[in-house]
């Protein structure tokens, strides 16, 4: 996206980097990443469970397990609203450094609104808690600024609902509400981890349409993190593609969807159903991901990838450039490697779509 | 072309009524479908619809409050004999959506895979029950050296395997698969859509495929019933379903589907439904009504007169 040539970097990652510990052996699952995220965007990570995503949002939340720590790198927040207006996060070691960033700067709403609430408090006496904690103001005040938040979020007769408790809630309504928790602080960042994976078709659509209203709005920085490229084609700007804990592409979502570089890319877009034909076995991506408590050498997809070349086995490839937006971790993408066009089904996307595409929201279809 | 379909399953006229606390809720209101041999047919609608309810009452976990389900003509709810049930038991197997809570994880796979043979002793002695699970595992694509296993030592697409090869392993003629795929990333996803589809090549099985992904659904049935509040409100052949969606209900949940396309995607309206709004049933019953291509669709009979007239335009 050209825009973010004008936009400020908010949040910068370099080479970073995450061990855990497991029962004494050490399991790398972030293998150097580096990435910026821009002021006021939507970026998308996505890849397969066990890719990272999870694990690199939560490097910037403050919400690693304890057994995991950034073995390398550095997390750079800029905002001008904080004493310092350039904090390295991987500085943070107490509990209490991070509550001045977490929920305040940077919130995350997860995938399932009932374990994310507190089942036997109110919603009002949970949201009240969040705002008297973070804007330090009285409970009158405290009730008026949820109630008004619970009507952004689209909650009806939010007064009368104020005193229900989470299980009176359906599933969309309760996410909701944890939006609504997680924006009464007036974050910068919202990490939306995989956000509408348990809620049915009709709700997803509103609670994706809600997030993207109320960012217009408010003007906050969107992660989202989803293995569903539906919804990565409905909100994001930008995408982000994980595999065994490395971006191996990253581009406009355009870029990603009509010019993908990468072979796990190719694959990724393969697997979808819509490209599937009907009597016909689906595309699967052989073999699995690789185990990263090993050292891995050369490229982490190369034994699942048909177009792997000798080089594949030995160096790990470096991120070319495609274009001022698009870059992918690919040998292919090397002057001396040959040329190797991406496979049938996925080329002419949007042409494939638009032949299958049916508006019914229109009389006649 | 249904004329010449056998009938294996048929739900006639089911209503499913939980009491909770002296309050009642009909979770299915008076369903009647039939399943043919061979085929795919897949329930969909959002949750509460009551798809995973008529799935458990077909193998009787949940109880039928009215009507009555026939499996090759014969009545296979309420109370059955001692053998009949047995045979319903073997012959109409269950895959659930989490395969890490539908195992038993004190068990190894080897017990888990067998214990249907033990209850029902399929197995003339130990070599021919090693035989027949040796093939349940090199169906479903997994290696003798699993066997000694337990399930938490699987990946989520390694036990759903498992779940399939116990229920392989009975030599059923129709699975109910809930969800089976809903748990699962989509890489593994495909191949365990490609197992089921291959077992139904091979053996003529019959599926229920119960989901909420219609994309996946698409490709994977030959019918499609819509379901809402416990009601069926469409029933038609998968393509004719997608391209003359008639029911507004069915309207809705079609057109919220995500299309992974960001230039299609950005752009689409979506389609709400409002019940309130769309229908009036103050002066007429609304009912289940054919409107021709094999095609149900639930309405008053002014509003089946426009769906017919919308069809055939």
């Amino acid at each position: 996206m050209s825009e973010n040539a004008k936009r400020d970097v908010l949040l910068s990652l370099k080479d970073v980097e995450v061990k855990f510990n497991v029962r004494g052996r050490y399991l790398t699952a972030i293998r150097g990443v580096s990435l910026d995220i821009y002021d006021g965007e939507s970026l998308a990570i996505v890849g397969e469970s066990g890719s990272g995503k999870s694990v690199l949002t939560k490097t910037f939340s403050g919400m690693l397990d304890s057994n995991g720590t950034i073995s390398a790198g550095s997390i750079t927040l800029y905002d001008k609203a904080l004493s310092d207006s350039e904090i390295d996060l991987t500085n943070l070691k107490k509990a209490s450094e991070w509550q001045k960033i977490r929920g305040r700067r940077i919130a995350t709403v997860f995938q399932d609104p009932m374990t994310s609430l507190n089942p036997i408090l109110t919603i009002g006496k949970q949201m009240c808690m969040v705002i008297e904690k973070h804007q330090r103001c009285s409970g009158e005040e405290a009730k008026a600024r949820a109630i008004d938040i619970m009507r952004k979020v689209g909650i009806d007769n939010p007064e009368k609902r104020f005193d229900d408790y989470p299980f009176m809630y359906s599933g969309g309504m309760r996410q909701r509400i944890v939006i609504a928790i997680a924006l009464s602080c007036r974050p910068k960042i919202l990490i939306c981890d995989e956000p509408t994976t348990a809620l049915d078709v009709t709700i997803q659509t509103q609670i994706l349409d809600l997030i993207k209203e109320l960012q217009r709005e408010l003007d906050f920085t969107v992660v989202y993190i989803t293995h569903d490229l539906g919804v990565v084609a409905n909100v994001a700007e930008r995408v982000a593609v994980l595999y065994a804990g490395q971006i191996v592409e990253i581009g406009t979502v355009e870029e990603i969807f009509f010019d993908p570089r990468h072979p796990y890319t190719w694959a990724l877009l393969s697997s979808l159903p819509q490209l599937s034909v009907k009597g016909e076995d689906m595309y699967s991506i052989a073999g699995t991901p690789p185990s990263l408590y090993n050292k891995i050498t050369g490229d982490a997809f190369a034994p699942r990838n048909k177009y792997a070349m000798a080089i594949d086995t030995v160096a790990e490839p470096p991120m070319f450039k495609v274009s001022e937006t698009h870059y992918a971790k690919t040998w292919l993408l090397d002057p001396r490697a040959p040329k190797v066009e991406p496979p049938e089904n996925i080329r002419n996307l949007h042409e494939k779509m638009l032949a299958g595409y049916v508006d019914y929201s229109e009389e006649d279809y | 072309m249904e004329e010449n379909k056998k009938v294996l399953l048929s739900v006639e006229n089911l209503d499913v009524v939980f009491k909770q606390n002296g309050n009642e809720f009909k979770a299915i209101d008076n369903v009647s479908f039939n399943v043919y041999e061979g085929e795919t047919l897949a329930l969909v609608g959002e949750s509460g619809s009551g798809k995973t309810t008529i799935g458990r009452a077909i193998v009787r976990i949940n109880p039928c409050t009215n009507g009555a389900i026939y499996y090759r003509g014969e009545k296979i709810s309420g109370k059955l004999s001692h053998e009949k049930d047995r045979e319903v038991v073997r012959k109409i197997q269950m895959i659930f959506q989490d395969p890490a809570a539908s195992l038993n994880e004190r068990a190894t796979i080897e017990y888990i895979i067998s214990e249907g043979l033990y209850n029902f002793h399929l197995y003339e002695n130990e070599e021919d029950r090693m035989a027949k699970i040796n093939r349940a595992i090199d169906d479903v694509g997994l290696l003798p050296e699993h066997l000694t296993r337990y399930p938490h030592e699987f990946s989520g697409g390694q036990r759903q395997r498992v779940g399939i090869a116990r229920s392989i392993v009975m030599e059923p003629e129709f699975i109910i698969a809930d969800e089976p795929i809903s748990a699962l990333d989509v890489s593994i996803r495909a191949q365990v859509l490609n197992l089921l589809k291959k077992f139904q090549r091979e053996r003529g099985l019959t599926y229920l495929f119960i989901a909420h992904d219609l994309s996946v659904v698409r490709f994977i049935s030959d019918r499609i019933i819509v379901l809402y509040k416990g009601r069926i409100m469409e029933v038609a052949e998968t393509e004719e379903l997608f391209h003359h969606p008639m029911h507004p209900y069915t309207r809705s949940l079609l057109s919220a589907i995500p299309i992974p396309d960001p230039l299609i995607e950005k752009k689409k309206k979506t389609f709400v439904y409002d019940p309130e709004k769309m229908h009036d049933y103050s002066k007429e019953e609304p009912a289940l009504a054919d409107i021709g291509h094999g095609h149900l669709v639930f309405g008053s009979p002014s509003e089946i007169e426009k769906y017919k007239a919308k069809r055939e335009r």
